[in-house]
């Protein structure tokens, strides 16, 4: 296939989709899935069968990937000739059926749809996920008719290697996994590395808790993320692209690889593509359930078939790394924002967020918040913006405590700074980080001790081993979270936690370790009296810790406590 | 739910087990016996067999080539791999953020209190295995759990709770006890 004829494919698709009557979207993601999307498909298929001959043809059920409110699930979009599109939330088979049937009859259904100034979708910004919900993620054929592989084509046959790699550095774009490295300085160092072999990987490992920004880009447009992955190994001058995706994600991971044997068979991927000199090939690799692996020297190490443990940085994977290889890697939300940057042009990207962030960030919205789901907001939308106004605020009339970003190596937001403008250094100054894009909003009910030891508990669980600071000191600071939780904890307990967590900070090999006491750290600067009300007055503000335990040094002094205690347990 | 009957044709000359090495050989071809494939190969293994034991870890490091100490040292780094058996049932409670801020540790220690395990383990009659995740990524669902790989969403530690016995036959049992 070459540009002329993807176009061309492109166009009579376009064409087919444009003379339907009535298009069904039905969100077909693991929510919507849990939520009865599949019994609401069988009601919709029997309708259609049920309909004459004349109106059949003139119908479609497409099966997408993720719409975004998941918490109002399953849903449908109703798109019809010459009129606005409307999207049905929670439907049923009954619902659907009604909705459908209220629709070929130009009548208006009995449910409302949602509002057209429903904020959740009017205040986002779509680059990455622009085709999420418009697209079935199995057909490459609608994605080609939403412009996929043509800004590979532009690329290859319009652009020389630097100039690609130039219009990525002036997009301003900076890594999504959580770093925020600049991607275009990222990709100028591979390009410029002398190597008789070099690889592009696409981080698909998206281990922190509460974070689901890649599984859904991954699961509900594959090609986006096969032709990032193309114009990065165009740009950087690399033939072959592993693209590395969680053992938790099987329906990510089919999605992709059908997606690649599609895109081969069209010759879009493989040798000369789009007729063009540059061959690709992409590799899919399943992870194994390893948190680490999503740091990326481990990541390659898993790659290449061993335990993934992370090794010393530098040598970067710039300079050496598959195999002792130049090696490009990128988060998979950073791959999915490339064709556009491409197709839209550097400045255009530029000129959406704020003066060091730029472009958009996706974000999974969960925790107690009304409309949880995924969003993609401009970089520089208050935190404020996003909790209460796009995620509708907190249910049942609770309180805003903290929201949560950045999983592990993260912390959490206190109310007091719910304006800050969500961006990469912000969130720094702030003690959290931007991270992968986990946003997690708290409550009263959540208790800012516990929330650390459920933090600690994971990396002392996801820690390799391989270096002591880590492997020691995580158990050491569960250990002293525990004691606090459980009152048992002293005063100079906080201290020796204060201190070791610096210690573990500074002294780590990797990211994992670097980045563990972060929640512990963030959450004693913004919520130290919590820490000192379950020291100092056995009490959890909160309500959640059971406090049934003493301090051990004041046993002598409590024997009668002691002995009860002993009988107890 | 009926489980379809267990149906060895007394005419097949090969025994599960060598059908299953077969899988595994078919694996290993395709692979090219590439040692970088060995994830790969092992999950492969873990599919077709429901666990790794020795003798299937012994293989594969013979026919990788690879050490058996290397094989053993990935197999017990990923935690997709299982040494041991797992139960007819297998409970997944994802404990990411989310589930966790909403009450996923109450659920977990139901199901531990009222089958008598801990996470990580199978009860005593192979009827159940009960691990706990980290973030299975559905986090609008929260708090979630895959029971038998169906998704349950939004669930209580009493719905979780009747949910699995509904699937393991405990439920007689129990309510014999308490009547």
């Amino acid at each position: 296939m070459n540009s002329v004829e993807l176009h061309h494919v492109a166009e009579q698709e376009q064409l087919r989709q444009q003379q339907l009557n009535l298009r069904l979207f039905l969100c077909y993601s693991t929510p919507c899935l849990a939520a009865g999307a599949d019994r609401v498909k069988v009601a919709l298929a029997a309708l259609l069968n049920e309909l004459d001959e004349e109106q059949r043809p003139t119908l479609e059920i497409v099966s997408t990937g993720c719409m975004g409110p998941c918490s109002r699930g399953p849903l449908l979009r109703l798109a019809r000739l010459d009129e606005p599109e409307e999207i049905y939330e929670k439907v049923t088979p009954e619902i659907a059926c009604d909705i459908v049937r209220a629709a070929l009859a130009a009548q208006t259904a009995v449910v409302e749809p949602l509002p057209t100034d429903f904020p959740f979708f009017v205040r986002q910004t779509l680059i990455a996920l622009e085709n999420n919900g418009r697209i079935d993620p199995e057909q490459i054929i609608h994605s080609i008719a939403r412009g996929a592989y043509s800004s590979l084509g532009h690329v290859l046959h319009e652009m020389t290697p630097e100039q690609v790699c130039g219009e990525i550095t002036r997009s301003g774009l900076r890594g999504r996994g959580g770093g925020g490295y600049p991607t275009g300085v990222k990709w100028e160092l591979v390009r410029k590395a002398q190597a008789e072999r070099k690889y592009v990987v696409a981080n698909g490992d998206e281990g922190d808790p509460g974070a689901y920004m890649d599984r859904t880009i991954m699961e509900s447009d594959p090609h986006r993320v096969l032709e990032g992955m193309a114009i990065a190994g165009y740009a950087v001058g690399a033939e072959q692209g592993y693209i590395y995706v969680r053992g938790e994600y099987p329906l990510a991971a089919a999605r992709l690889a059908k997606a690649i044997k599609d895109a081969e068979r069209r010759g879009l991927l493989g040798s000369r593509i789009l007729d063009s000199s540059f061959n690709f090939r992409i590799d899919l690799r399943v992870g194994a359930g390893a948190f680490v692996c999503g740091e990326e020297t481990a990541l390659m190490t898993s790659i290449m078939g061993r335990r993934g443990q992370p090794v010393p940085r530098p040598p970067y994977p710039a300079q050496r790394g598959l195999w002792g290889f130049p090696t490009l890697i990128n988060n998979v939300e950073t791959v999915a924002s490339v064709a556009p940057i491409m197709r839209e042009g550097a400045e255009w990207v530029a000129g959406i967020g704020n003066e060091k962030s730029k472009g958009t960030k996706v974000f999974a919205l969960c925790g107690e918040v009304v409309n949880s789901g995924l969003i993609e907001v401009q970089m520089g939308t208050s935190l404020r913006d996003i909790v209460f106004t796009i995620g509708g605020g907190l249910p049942d009339g609770g309180t805003f405590k903290a929201a949560q970003t950045g999983g592990p190596s993260g912390g959490c937001i206190p109310a007091e700074h719910l304006d800050t403008p969500v961006d990469y250094e912000s969130l720094q100054a702030l003690g959290s980080i931007m991270g992968s894009g986990g946003l997690i909003v708290m409550n009263e009910t959540s208790c800012m001790p516990d929330v650390a030891k459920f933090f600690m508990e994971f990396c002392m669980d996801e820690s390799c081993g391989k270096c002591v600071p880590c492997r020691v000191g995580t158990v050491e600071m569960l250990e002293l979270l525990t004691r606090i939780t459980d009152g048992s904890a002293m005063d100079q307990d906080l201290q020796t936690l204060e201190d070791l967590c610096l210690l573990v900070q500074e002294t780590s090999l990797c990211g994992l370790g670097m980045t563990a006491p972060n929640p512990v750290l963030n959450t004693l600067h913004y919520f130290r009296a919590e820490y000192l009300a379950h020291i100092r007055d056995n009490r959890c503000p909160a309500g959640v810790c059971q406090l049934d335990q003493i301090p051990l040094l004041k046993l002598p002094e409590h024997a009668e406590q002691l002995a009860i205690f002993k009988e107890e347990h | 739910m009926t489980k379809a009957p267990s149906n060895e044709p007394a005419t097949n000359e090969k025994s599960p087990h060598e059908l299953k090495l077969q899988l595994l050989d078919k694996a290993l071809k395709k692979c090219q016996y590439q040692q970088d494939a060995l994830i790969e190969v092992l999950h492969t293994a873990q599919e077709t067999f429901g666990h790794l034991d020795e003798e299937i870890l012994d293989y594969v490091s013979i026919q990788l080539k690879l050490p058996p100490s290397w094989v053993y040292g990935v197999a017990t780094f990923y935690n997709f791999f299982t040494l041991e058996p797992q139960g007819d049932h297998v409970c997944v409670v994802c404990m990411g953020t989310a589930c966790y801020v909403k009450g996923a540790g109450d659920i977990v220690a139901r199901i531990e209190q009222e089958f008598d395990l801990k996470a990580g383990t199978t009860t005593a009659d192979n009827s159940l295995t009960l691990v706990s995740a980290r973030c299975l990524g559905n986090c609008s669902l929260a708090p979630m759990l895959t029971l038998d790989g169906e998704v349950l969403g939004k669930q209580t530690s009493d719905g979780t709770v009747a949910a699995i016995k509904e699937k393991t036959c405990l439920s007689s049992v129990v309510s014999e006890e308490t009547s």
